[in-house]
């Protein structure tokens, strides 16, 4: 019996060698743990031995099982194993270097730098108002200190309606309106489409975008203007600006000023955008004039004020190098649709 | 403007100061300055010099031999000038030397060497004048450099204008000079003027200001036995410098002393012009300017006449009868202060903008035509000393300013500014700008000169930037705002906006494009689609971009077709405004809309359609929480399609639309490509309450769906069905959901698939079923019917 044991021990692990295939292992499987297996059958032929016999021997023809239970298992893990290794090896590669045709949307970069001002102004407490585009003479020059007479209101800059109203010449259209609706304190930006009657070349349009501030409490000065002007521009430039303000002359404001910025290409050393000043000429602000804080219900006594205008346009013209300022109004996809995120 | 420092050296001592520096402080504290130019310093080896003998060119006609004495010896020179003679004295560039951006070496002229340059005024930069040899005067020595002889050396700097505008006092170099002795603390000297009182004995002139509205004051004065006719070189430099052109020495006066003061003068021959009257006329005319040109007049224009004839445009040019020629030798003198718009809009409807013209347009000081006068005289008796006043000064001034005082205190200045400025500071600056300024405690009364009270200063606010400026904002001590704590909500429209377009641009990746708020009526043209009448512009750009558009549709659609070469597939969209008419007052109703438009060669039109209809859903759900309404409407514009424009309910409200194309504008749009448009009004989808989200505990028992696959009727549509499990319980039919729909032999099929679910049990077929053939049963009498 132990011969008998043995032999198909040796059988088996010669036919085991042999089994290259799952198929081959599961008639292995078969033909020695099945019903009327191999190994079954000699489990079986336990019965006709003496007990002292059969202990030994069982465990004898356990010990065989639980080695052809094993190895087969072991042998179809290694399979399988060799099967996905040629899955793997047969597979196609793809091509990851394939150029991807996915169509994206795009934002107007006006409104990816209006986003980018919005943010920094309302991390300051700064509300973002909406204001119409086709306003009254009241709202555009009267309300913000205006003369009757002064050119502005001429033909020739501005776009008159044949209503009387007109298509407003700048965001500060807003500020009464806005002053009446919050009071003070008050601290508001209005970014818009303006309207200028000028014949258009690359680098002017008729249409173009300002975004205005206004900052209102009591006590506000000139000192606070220029700090926040600097640490204003600081973010919107991502970079430590130095402003300097000029003498500048807006109705709107009193004083009024122009404020330039060092160089952002030469840093202040004087190259050729900034016509080896080492400034640029930024933009307008000043503090509120006070017939403009009265005309909003504002008390000028009470409270005073500061107000600024961005040239949105010239901003974003500024930040991407658009050099032809009607790329911006042209709705040509080849110049728009690259500005694909914020 | 061009400034010349020279000139502003006669009015204040800049001795010993950088002068570069001080017009860069000028910049920040006056007006803007846009160049600097230093004039004279190209000069070398230019020297007074005698020409000794002139001989003919054996070969030219033109050019002489000559033998020219500049002092340190006599140098042989071909020269070409026609005015070359014996004993002339003029300048004279040695070899070596430099002139007009050339070096001068010695030259073989025509078979001669040529040892230097006689020079002409043009080549020595002082006129336009190359007509000759500049000539010099006799009794000048030789050999004396060019640069001591006359002032050739300045600095000038041009200041932008614009940055004048609301400085009447600045447009004369006078004004200017006040700024340095203010920027520098140094004293202001006084204008050397006639005293006219001298003259109160003499006739007046008779002098009639008619449109007293008009004209705010007319001084006159008439001079005779005017013999010189040329004005003095270093006059000429000046002027020359300045930008203005030497013509003879009363019109180059007038013009020093506009320059020089910013008060614009006119000389009229006194034999043509003896009497003034200033006023308007009835009827247009035609009159000739001094320029050559017929102008026509019109009942707005303010005229100066002498006995009735027309003889100047007040305040903007003179007339070519009266102008002063060669022979004259007898002037009346013009120094009038006009009202500035009426300058202004007379110089812009005569297309004639002058020097004189955009200075009275800033509002001019009346107080400066009689000084004016008295500088005027002093400088021509300076020049001419034979001549003689022949009249009184003669003033009629018709509009005095009031004059203004400002009151204010310490804690107003301190509190406006940010920063401490002293006592004595403010009263020194304000002095030194020719206010008069008084302190009474904590206190402060100051008086504005007149040359700053026409309508520069009125306010207390104005004082602030008078005092600012001048103390430096480079030197002003910056602070942080220090305002109470308070949360600002953001605006429902700006986030609405935002959101609206990162939806369209994320999820459905339109382009956002910008155009223009009126019709472009040449594109309109081209697709077919006729301009709606609408609120117009007066003065359009083009007669094509007259009327505002009433609606995004045909903008985007020019957009679709400019794009065509873009992609195949693609689409555009914009949040502009529209105007939709006027109303019952007149103004206009603005919307702000959102537009967008598909373009596409790839798919069909239903499915642009069906993508802009699922686009609306996206924004109201997602933004407002809020699931739109459609509906067949008829067509409002023109380019929608009869059968398929839809109007966007949402909450009841109409609130834009979304179409096809009408055939006609489909064809013109592009043969191959087909388009959908959608406009959503912005103002009121913003104003929507949102729907609160609602929390409901999940279902814990698996639903079951049961799919109904019906055959309808003509006409029946999605809609039409839904009164049919409109009564179910919907705690029971949780949705209605459609799996598929197609037409099949012109009959139109749909599959839809009904999802019960219950919150207590799992349900079965057969608990359902009762209900389901309720709706199979209400669906029937509505056109539709089981599928077998």
């Amino acid at each position: 019996m132990k011969e008998k044991i043995e032999a198909l021990r040796a059988r088996f692990e010669a036919e085991l060698s042999a089994a290259k295939t799952s198929e081959t292992l599961e008639k292995l499987r078969v033909g020695y743990l099945g019903k009327k297996g191999s190994v079954t059958e000699l489990l079986k032929g336990l019965k006709d031995v003496g007990a002292e016999e059969k202990r030994e021997l069982g465990q004898h023809i356990n010990a065989l099982k639980k080695q052809v239970e094993e190895r087969l298992a072991a042998q179809a893990e290694a399979l399988k194993t060799a099967e996905e290794n040629l899955l793997i090896a047969s597979a196609e590669q793809y091509d990851v270097t394939l150029p991807v045709n996915e169509a994206q949307g795009s934002y107007h970069p006006i409104t990816v730098v209006q986003r980018q001002l919005e943010e920094i102004f309302t991390s300051m407490g700064f509300t973002v108002e909406d204001y119409p585009e086709i306003v009254t003479d009241y709202e555009c020059f009267e309300a913000v200190n205006v003369p009757k007479d002064h050119p502005a209101r001429d033909m020739q800059d501005t776009f008159w309606l044949d209503n009387g109203q007109l298509l407003k010449t700048q965001t500060s259209a807003a500020q009464n309106a806005i002053m009446k609706k919050y009071g003070a304190p008050l601290r508001a930006i209005f970014p818009g489409r303006c309207f200028r009657n000028e014949a258009t070349d690359a680098s002017h349009e008729n249409t173009f975008f300002q975004m205005e501030g206004m900052m209102i409490d009591k006590n506000i000065s000139i000192s606070n203007l220029i700090y926040f002007m600097k640490t204003m521009l600081s973010q919107v430039f991502e970079r430590d600006i130095q402003v300097r303000l000029r003498p500048g002359f807006f109705p709107f404001v009193e004083p009024g000023f122009e404020l330039d910025i060092s160089c952002l290409i030469c840093g202040g050393e004087g190259c050729p955008t900034c016509k080896h000043s080492g400034w640029l000429e930024l933009c307008p602000c000043g503090m509120i004039h006070p017939n403009v804080l009265r005309e909003g219900g504002i008390d000028p006594e009470e409270y005073t004020g500061f107000a600024f205008g961005l040239g949105l346009t010239r901003l974003v013209m500024m930040k991407y190098g658009v050099k032809d300022i009607r790329d911006l109004n042209s709705g040509n996809l080849k110049a728009l649709s690259q500005f694909k995120h914020e | 403007m061009l400034i010349s420092m020279n000139w502003i050296r006669d009015f204040v001592d800049l001795s010993g100061l950088e002068l570069e520096p001080l017009i860069r402080r000028f910049t920040l504290s006056t007006a803007e300055v846009e160049d600097i130019f230093h004039m004279g310093t190209d000069l070398k080896d230019v020297v007074s010099a005698r020409i000794l003998s002139v001989a003919p060119h054996p070969d030219s006609k033109k050019l002489h031999l000559l033998r020219v004495d500049a002092g340190d010896r006599v140098y042989d020179v071909v020269c070409g000038a026609p005015n070359v003679r014996e004993g002339l004295l003029v300048p004279f560039v040695k070899e070596g030397g430099r002139v007009a951006g050339q070096d001068i070496a010695c030259a073989a002229i025509a078979g001669y060497e040529s040892h230097g340059m006689c020079c002409s005024e043009h080549e020595l930069g002082i006129s336009a004048d190359h007509s000759g040899l500049m000539e010099l005067d006799p009794q000048t020595p030789v050999g004396v450099d060019l640069t001591e002889l006359y002032p050739i050396r300045d600095i000038v700097f041009e200041v932008d204008n614009k940055s004048l505008t609301n400085r009447p006092d600045l447009w004369g170099h006078y004004g200017i000079a006040r700024e340095f002795a203010a920027l520098t603390g140094r004293p202001l000297k006084p204008l050397e003027t006639v005293a006219l009182s001298a003259f109160d004995a003499l006739e007046p002139i008779d002098i009639q200001v008619l449109d007293r509205d008009l004209c705010f004051r007319y001084s006159g004065i008439k001079v005779r036995n005017i013999t010189k006719k040329v004005s003095p070189v270093e006059m000429r430099i000046r002027l020359f410098y300045c930008g203005s052109r030497a013509i003879n020495l009363l019109a180059d006066l007038t013009n020093y002393l506009m320059l020089e003061m910013g008060q614009p003068m006119h000389a009229f021959d006194s034999a043509k012009v003896d009497r003034i009257e200033v006023r308007r006329f009835d009827t247009p005319f035609s009159f000739q300017t001094l320029d050559g040109q017929e102008r026509s007049i019109d009942p707005n224009t303010l005229m100066i006449c002498s006995g009735g004839q027309p003889v100047a445009v007040a305040g903007i040019m003179g007339g070519l009868a009266s102008e002063i020629e060669d022979d004259t030798d007898s002037l009346l003198l013009e120094s009038a202060n006009f009202d500035a718009v009426s300058v202004r809009r007379s110089a812009v409807r005569l297309g004639l903008r002058t020097d004189a013209s955009m200075r009275y347009e800033k509002t001019l000081d009346p107080e400066m035509t009689v000084p004016a006068i008295g500088r005027f005289l002093k400088l021509l008796l300076d020049i001419d000393p034979d001549a003689q006043v022949v009249s009184r000064l003669t003033d009629v001034y018709v509009k005095h300013y009031p004059t203004v005082t400002l009151q204010f205190d310490k804690a107003y200045v301190d509190r406006y500014t940010g920063i401490q400025i002293s006592d004595g500071e403010i009263l020194t600056t304000l002095g030194a700008l020719g206010f008069a300024a008084a302190q009474d405690g904590s206190g402060f009364t100051v008086t504005v000169p007149s040359w700053r009270a026409t309508k520069d200063v009125t306010i207390k606010a104005d004082i602030i930037e008078e005092i600012t400026r001048i103390y430096g904002y480079d030197n002003f001590q910056i602070s942080t705002t220090v305002s109470p704590l308070a949360p600002r909500k953001k605006s429902v429209e700006n986030k609405t906006e935002n959101f609206a377009k990162d939806i369209l641009v994320q999820r459905y990746r339109l382009h956002e494009i910008h155009s223009y708020i009126w019709a472009d009526a040449k594109k309109s043209r081209e697709l077919g689609i006729p301009v709606e009448d609408n609120v117009r512009l007066v003065s359009p750009q083009s007669p094509d971009n007259e009327v505002l558009r009433t609606n995004m549709g045909p903008t985007l659609l020019g957009v679709l077709q400019e794009n065509r070469s873009f992609a195949a597939d693609f689409g555009v969209f914009e949040v502009g405004r529209v105007c939709r008419g006027k109303r019952p007052d007149g103004s206009a109703i603005e919307r702000k809309v959102l537009g967008a438009a598909l373009f596409s060669r790839v798919r069909g039109e239903r499915e642009l359609y069906y993508a802009l209809l699922e686009t609306v859903l996206t924004l109201g759900l997602e933004i407002k929480g809020l699931e739109p309404s459609f509906a067949n409407i008829p067509p409002a514009h023109s380019f929608q399609h009869p059968r398929n424009t839809a109007q966007i309910t949402f909450a009841g409200q109409p609130m834009g639309w979304v179409c096809t194309l009408h055939p006609a504008v489909a064809a013109r749009l592009d043969r191959r490509g087909v388009a959908a448009v959608l406009e959503l009004d912005l103002d009121a989808f913003s104003a929507l309450e949102p729907q609160e989200l609602r929390y409901r505990e999940p279902s814990r028992f698996p639903g079951i769906d049961i799919d109904l696959s019906l055959s309808l009727a003509e006409g029946v549509t999605f809609g039409s069905l839904q009164p049919a499990w409109a009564q179910v319980d919907p705690a029971l039919l949780s949705e209605v959901t459609l799996v598929d729909t197609f037409s099949l032999g012109g009959q139109r099929s749909m599959t839809l698939r009904f999802g019960f679910s219950s919150r207590e049990k799992t349900l079965s077929k057969e608990e359902v079923q009762p209900v389901v053939d309720g709706i199979v049963a209400q669906l029937a009498p509505l056109g539709a019917k089981l599928r077998a």
